[in-house]
């Protein structure tokens, strides 16, 4: 799993990489986090376009910043997740409160 | 055709992309979809995830995989020794969790039944899970 982040406009961009489950997700959600709190933007996107593979495990973890992030007025998005990861986060419910653009 | 298939191995988090790799190699033959092997492999990975997370907790033991394909249905069995789900119906509710403290989301069931034609779950507690799904692999 990797994550490469990068700011335009002041929107963050979270590209993540390879496979996220819950091997992955406790240092995913603590590198994140770390990040978040340390600079202010106006939108916040996770991009799935070299996202392999989610399970559950993600929809807990985006649930989570959306939680941390709604706190501070900043919304987030999602972009470019595969078929498997679109059916995922179809049956969760997870687009009505988190659009993908 | 037909085939069968067991294997057991740590019940680890470094051991879910295994366990569904595994299970997605050996449906290939049957030349599913590659929507359906996702399915699959999404529906394994859940059903290892509890195992893991709830099964065994902060301790560890043994997950059993057995996968079977009898004209096209494929079969498969997820089993863990951990210590049970005392109220089966409360789990198989959409966002129900126990751990909430760690982000889980409540979903691995209902992924499971979404994405397969059949889910059971069987457990005795303080002795373990056996979950057990079926999906057609040319429907």
């Amino acid at each position: 799993m990797v994550v490469k982040t990068k700011i335009k406009n002041n929107n963050l961009c979270i590209y993540l990489e390879g496979e996220l489950d819950h091997s992955v997700a406790t240092k995913l959600r603590a590198d994140i986090d770390d990040y978040l709190d340390r600079i202010n933007v106006r939108n916040v996107v996770f991009d799935m376009e070299k996202l392999s593979f989610m399970d559950s495990t993600g929809i807990g973890l985006i649930m989570g910043r959306y939680k941390k992030l709604k706190a501070r007025n900043i919304p987030i998005y999602i972009t470019k997740p595969n078929t498997q990861i679109d059916k995922v986060l179809r049956v969760s419910g997870i687009y009505k409160i988190i659009p993908q653009i | 055709m037909d085939n069968y298939m067991s294997f057991r191995f740590k019940a680890i988090a470094a051991n879910e992309s295994l366990a569904r790799s595994v299970v997605a190699a050996f449906c290939v033959p049957s030349n599913p979809t590659l929507d359906i092997i996702n399915d699959i492999k999404t529906s394994i990975s859940e059903a290892v995830t509890n195992c893991i997370v709830h099964g065994y907790g902060k301790n560890t033991g043994d997950i059993m995989i057995e996968a079977e394909i009898k004209d096209d249905l494929f079969s498969v069995r997820v089993i863990d020794y951990g210590k049970g789900i005392l109220n089966i119906d409360e789990a198989l509710n959409d966002f129900y969790t126990t751990n909430e403290e760690d982000e889980r989301s409540g979903l691995g069931f209902t992924i499971m039944k979404t994405f397969m034609d059949s889910l059971e779950v069987e457990s005795v507690w303080g002795a373990g899970t056996t979950v057990t799904m079926t999906k057609n692999l040319n429907a």
